[in-house]
């Protein structure tokens, strides 16, 4: 298998929203390919024509009564945001200056 | 020591409800121990002395009763308390405080049991030392030097130095057994979906699951009572009656039960003290009357690899929840950066390097073109290990093992190489995989005068054969006294 390059964290980095520094990075691809060696004897199991198990218990759609409840509210949902107004989350821009 | 201290669960309850000592004189007793001991052993990372005194007085007003009313409890740091800050270890989560109570915390409070305070633990149960908790280790009252085992370690320290008498762990691959094991108490872990995960903070959804921690099994197997049973509000959660463990834990009888010894976990890599305990319990259950053989369980060998690659996916998209908007850690806020940029900055800075490992671990294996030979590999081996233990349970009623290969591991031995901390769990993460439930109690020391674990490990939703098993090789042993041979802190 093809070692885990530091390119390759840095991809997998931005996918998780993880802005690691370099250092990380190097130290993370080096961790990682031990990692992916021993975690791939998984693929010494002749398995092909075995169902994956997602879940122990088998369950489908549960579901409860639908009984109305008293809800969080605004006011104590906000109550521990980093930032918050007027009942509201206050959050950094999400679209680029040009859009 | 006051003896309110070494009192078992069990007992404190009996002369709370006969009014021989009064709830907050024992939640006293307890508060006044933690601020004499836990400087050493930081079990703690926030202790609710308001929260536990008011609900001490609750019991002795009288508006509370039951087995277990008036008993003082750790809570491990990874359920969530309102009004009580929760962290789950995690630097992204400090100074966080919950609008909500966990159903088994609803539960606890209305059983009457006293939340002392909350426990350390590695960040988001990653871990199986507390060292990758943000908040520094806690030690194992054994040797300060040593771990207490983990994740739930903090919980395990705190009733194996007296701080507590019981306490809640959760378990996704061992981290109540581990700790146990480690530290010369009981812990187990209930049937998957037999104890709500409402208000578990997520680390591996189709794995976690909390239970009780305790010095002794009867303890452990009432507070399995009062936490577990059917909640509408866990999906997940099994709509049927708790397994009746409380009066398999009083039966302790093992006379006709068939025990296996599991082939798999012997052998190479385990402590000789570690083996040679496990083989006197062994001897002891087939001198109590149980019938005795050894069943092979082949995919065991391949439990450790699948969990590492289910629970780390799992773990990558629990986790994406802490984008630094709603609650929790924001940093790199300064009125210029994206929002995005904000939640990368917030959560390289927000998360340990553990977690980051598996994060990164996990979206590896979700991802397109590895999904298959990985995340997708590893389910078909889950089921592999579920059809071993079918098999194994056609011939036997409990299978026995090893908690742990080894003692506690010195802190700092294991921290910088992630593959011999994950061996840690080698022998508790089948049970996780499978569902069922699973239980460590201790039964004797090494060779280097540490504890060692015996698991015992039942079908799905027969809780009930563990604790029998357990309570018995307990009698027998007297391991419920084990920890007196702990060195004085």
């Amino acid at each position: 298998m093809s070692a885990i390059t530091r390119e390759d964290v840095a991809h997998l980095a931005r996918l998780a929203r993880i802005a690691m520094t370099d250092d990380e990075l190097d130290a993370l691809a080096a961790q990682l390919d031990v990692i992916l060696g021993a975690v791939a004897r998984v693929q010494e199991v002749a398995a092909a024509d075995i169902p994956p198990t997602s879940h122990s218990l088998d369950l489908a759609n549960v579901f409860r009564p639908d009984e109305p409840v008293p809800s969080l509210g605004a006011a104590l949902a906000v109550a521990a945001a980093p930032a918050a107004e007027h009942d509201r989350f206050r959050v950094p821009r999400i679209l680029d200056e040009e859009a | 020591m006051n003896p309110l201290l070494a009192a078992t669960a069990t007992e404190l309850a009996a002369k709370i409800a006969a009014r021989e000592v009064s709830a907050v004189e024992v939640a006293q007793a307890h508060l006044d121990r933690i601020a004499e001991v836990d400087e050493k052993v930081h079990a703690f990372l926030h202790v609710d002395t308001d929260g536990a005194l008011a609900q001490a007085r609750r019991v002795d007003d009288g508006e509370i009763s039951g087995p277990l009313a008036g008993v003082p409890l750790a809570l491990k740091d990874v359920i969530v308390t309102k009004g009580v800050p929760t962290t789950a270890g995690s630097r992204i989560l400090q100074g966080w405080v919950p609008p909500y109570d966990a159903t088994i915390v609803e539960r606890m409070r209305a059983a009457g049991i006293v939340v002392l305070g909350k426990t350390n633990m590695d960040e988001f149960a990653m871990g199986s030392s507390t060292e990758h908790s943000a908040f520094g280790p806690s030690r194992n009252p054994w040797d300060l030097t040593r771990t207490p085992g983990g994740s739930g370690g903090g919980s395990s320290a705190a009733v194996a130095s007296y701080q507590a008498p019981i306490g809640i762990g959760t378990d996704t691959g061992g981290s109540i057994r581990q700790p146990a094991a480690v530290t010369g108490t009981v812990g187990a872990k209930p049937t998957y979906g037999g104890v709500s995960r409402y208000g578990l903070i997520a680390f591996s959804s189709s794995l976690d699951q909390a239970g009780p921690c305790a010095r002794t099994v009867l303890d452990a197997a009432l507070l399995h009572e009062v936490i577990g049973g059917h909640d509408p509000r866990d999906s997940t959660s099994i709509a049927a009656a708790v397994p009746p463990v409380v009066a398999a834990a009083r039966q302790a009888d093992v006379s006709g039960m068939r025990i296996g010894v599991v082939t798999q976990f012997k052998g190479d890599g385990y402590q000789p003290g570690v083996l040679a305990r496990f083989d006197e319990s062994v001897a002891i259950l087939e001198k109590l009357g149980a019938t005795v053989e050894e069943v092979s369980c082949p995919h065991f060998d391949y439990a450790l690899p699948a969990y590492y690659l289910i629970a780390p996916s799992e773990a990558s998209s629990n986790l994406a929840r802490y984008d630094a908007m709603r609650y929790g850690l924001r940093v790199g806020d300064d009125g210029v950066a994206s929002a995005e940029e904000v939640m990368a900055a917030t959560r390289d800075a927000g998360f340990g390097a553990e977690v980051k490992r598996r994060i990164i671990l996990g979206t590896y294996a979700l991802s397109a073109g590895y999904y298959d030979a990985y995340y997708g590999q590893a389910q078909k081996v889950r089921t592999l290990i579920s059809r071993d233990f079918a098999s194994a349970f056609e011939r036997v009623d409990v299978l026995v093992s090893p908690t742990t290969p080894t003692t506690a591991f010195t802190l700092g031995e294991r921290v910088d190489d992630p593959m011999a901390m994950y061996l840690a769990d080698l022998c508790t993460i089948p049970s996780n995989l499978y569902g069922g439930p699973a239980l460590s109690l201790p039964c004797g020391l090494s060779d280097d005068g540490l504890p060692v674990g015996l698991q015992v490990m039942a079908p799905v939703q027969a809780d009930e054969r563990m604790y029998r098993v357990a309570a018995a090789v307990e009698a027998a042993l007297g391991s419920d006294k084990l920890l007196e041979k702990a060195p004085p802190l």
